[in-house]
């Protein structure tokens, strides 16, 4: 009997959440491989694929989206270890851990609209440094406003994984080396480091992935300079129609995904085993 | 020693001012008497009053947040089904495989997210508008409901389940009057973050809205990529308002779950002692 009233509520549960499963994520995964294998007229083909790989454009087009992702994440990370490091030291931490987390709150488009105010040409940047005598420059729509901005929006997912993994350090570890002898440098390098890895590897994760992605940012603040992976799935999709090799790129962001996942998970594993 | 503290805190009071610089800015124009976002015309409330005589914008806000609450209340209750569907398997691979496809849509990019929403909306044959976008939210929702239910489940007491077996509570009973109190923090924690998640979207909802319906999101883009205007800005200072408040609410409740959390389990303790 008990077995009966627990399969009845497992079925109950497992029917909309089953759904859910079924229709929103298996579905729309398969269906977007299928795209990418069909022709318009629903035959299979490797066509699309064949482009792809063959064409130096799209080649090209990804090579540049990792390197984008790459400088955004090595820009993130520089920032924002440090940061976490300091706010790891203040009295007070968990309120200003509040007050990084508050800006991702904010909408991305105000905040990416904000940006567009302060680059323009005749925006409040220009003007600041036309004090001293620097002519107007064209900050907006350059690769350099487009990693600025995306750097911005990033900053918090970076830092909130690293004060994790450093408040989680047991702070007699960095006790004990001082007290071995090692200076404020060493116990840095040897110690808290090494043990925030963890940290890191989420942050890298977390930032390194959406970067591949991003198609907002790439319109509005590079002026479509720099095309993602993110923006060429988006004009596929949205603008020129082909379906097909816009659900081949995305096949090949999912690649993309999964093996950074793979890389930074592992790491990450043995980086905590090593701590231990 | 007093020195290197002064350059750490040199760097973290540059960089809480570079991150709050462009909120700060967008508000303090919103204020500007003037039509862009430079110089100082002296203060005015007049895109206020631009901004609240827009009825297109005023549909959208209305329309985002009727969005946002009806996705987050629906994906709650699935994604806590789900929670409770995945806390009761037994089977360890089995569980593992459920957590993994739950987690798909976190990891996934949103493009991928959207363009594989498009394809399943059209191969089903279902027209673009906000109900596309309500299923697209519900379903970006539900992931993060189900981690946010789950370690309260597995903080549970199981024998409090056990104990309201005994006493003959049927499922119903058990789920209604046992379970859900109980995990009913970490169900307003996966509601609240749901309703944020639905009202922050702009990629995922740019591919399914089609051509009549907007949120503010999308709508704020396609203002953007026209130029700037100050009732955009006077519209931000809300939203950021709006923002506040809620993590205000949800710092002001989860830290009372947090404490009245402690008292339960001091209720809950000496009774399962006794079992």
């Amino acid at each position: 009997m008990m077995p009966k009233s627990k399969r009845q509520r497992q079925f109950f549960y497992i029917i909309p959440y089953g759904i859910w499963l079924v229709l929103f994520v298996i579905a729309p995964l398969v269906l977007l491989v299928f795209q990418s294998l069909t022709t318009p007229t629903g035959h299979f083909t490797l066509h699309n694929y064949a482009i792809y790989f063959a064409s130096g454009t799209y080649l090209r087009m990804t090579f540049n989206s990792v390197w984008y992702a790459f400088l955004i994440t090595a820009v993130t990370l520089i920032v924002s270890y440090p940061m976490a490091y300091l706010l790891n030291q203040l009295k007070q931490k968990q309120f200003w851990l509040l007050l990084i987390i508050l800006p991702t709150w904010i909408n991305l488009l105000l905040k990416t609209y904000a940006f567009i105010g302060l680059l323009s040409k005749s925006g409040t940047v220009n003007n600041f440094i036309g004090l001293w005598g620097v002519v107007p420059q064209q900050l907006l729509f350059s690769d350099w406003s487009f990693l600025l901005v995306a750097a911005y929006i990033e900053i918090p997912f970076m830092i909130l994984p690293i004060f994790n993994s450093l408040a989680e350090i047991n702070p007699r570890l960095e006790q004990a080396s001082r007290d071995l002898g090692a200076n404020r440098w060493q116990t840095l390098r040897r110690v808290i480091v090494p043990l925030s890895m963890p940290g890191v590897k989420a942050g890298i994760q977390a930032v390194f992935i959406p970067s591949l992605s991003l198609f907002m940012i790439t319109r509005l603040i590079g002026g479509n300079r720099v095309i993602t992976l993110g923006t060429a799935i988006e004009e596929h999709f949205l603008v020129t129609q082909n379906w097909q090799l816009g659900s081949t790129i995305g096949v090949v962001l999912i690649v993309a995904m999964v093996i950074t996942m793979i890389l930074t998970r592992d790491r990450a594993r043995r980086s905590a085993r090593k701590g231990r | 020693m007093m020195k290197k503290i002064k350059w750490g805190n040199l760097y973290l009071w540059l960089m809480f001012v570079v991150l709050y610089l462009p909120i700060i800015f967008l508000i303090t124009y919103s204020f500007n008497a003037g039509k862009v976002m430079q110089g100082w015309s002296g203060f005015s409330l007049k895109h206020y009053g631009e901004l609240f005589a827009d009825t297109r914008i005023l549909e959208i806000v209305v329309n985002t947040f009727l969005v946002a609450l009806l996705s987050s209340l629906l994906s709650s209750v699935i994604g806590t089904a789900g929670a409770l569907y995945i806390y009761n398997i037994k089977h360890a691979l089995t569980k593992n495989v459920f957590l993994s496809l739950n987690n798909i849509l976190l990891v996934s990019p949103d493009v991928i997210i959207g363009a594989a929403f498009l394809i399943l909306f059209t191969v089903m044959g279902f027209s673009l508008g906000f109900t596309s976008v309500l299923l697209s939210h519900i379903a970006f929702s539900i992931p993060i409901v189900v981690l946010m239910v789950l370690p309260r489940l597995q903080e549970m007491n199981r024998s409090l389940v056990a104990s309201a077996k005994d006493l003959g509570a049927n499922n119903w009973q058990m789920l209604t009057r046992v379970i859900l109190p109980v995990i009913s923090p970490g169900i307003f924690a996966g509601f609240f973050m749901a309703f944020t998640y639905s009202l922050d979207d702009f990629a995922v909802t740019f591919f399914v809205t089609g051509n009549g319906f907007s949120t503010l999101s999308v709508e704020i883009y396609s203002r953007a990529r026209q130029g700037v205007s100050l009732e955009i800005n006077a519209l931000s200072a809300m939203m950021f308002m709006v923002s506040l408040a809620l993590v205000l609410i949800y710092y002001v409740i989860s830290t009372r779950a947090a404490k009245s959390k402690k008292q339960g389990t001091r209720l809950v303790l000496p009774a399962s002692e006794g079992l």
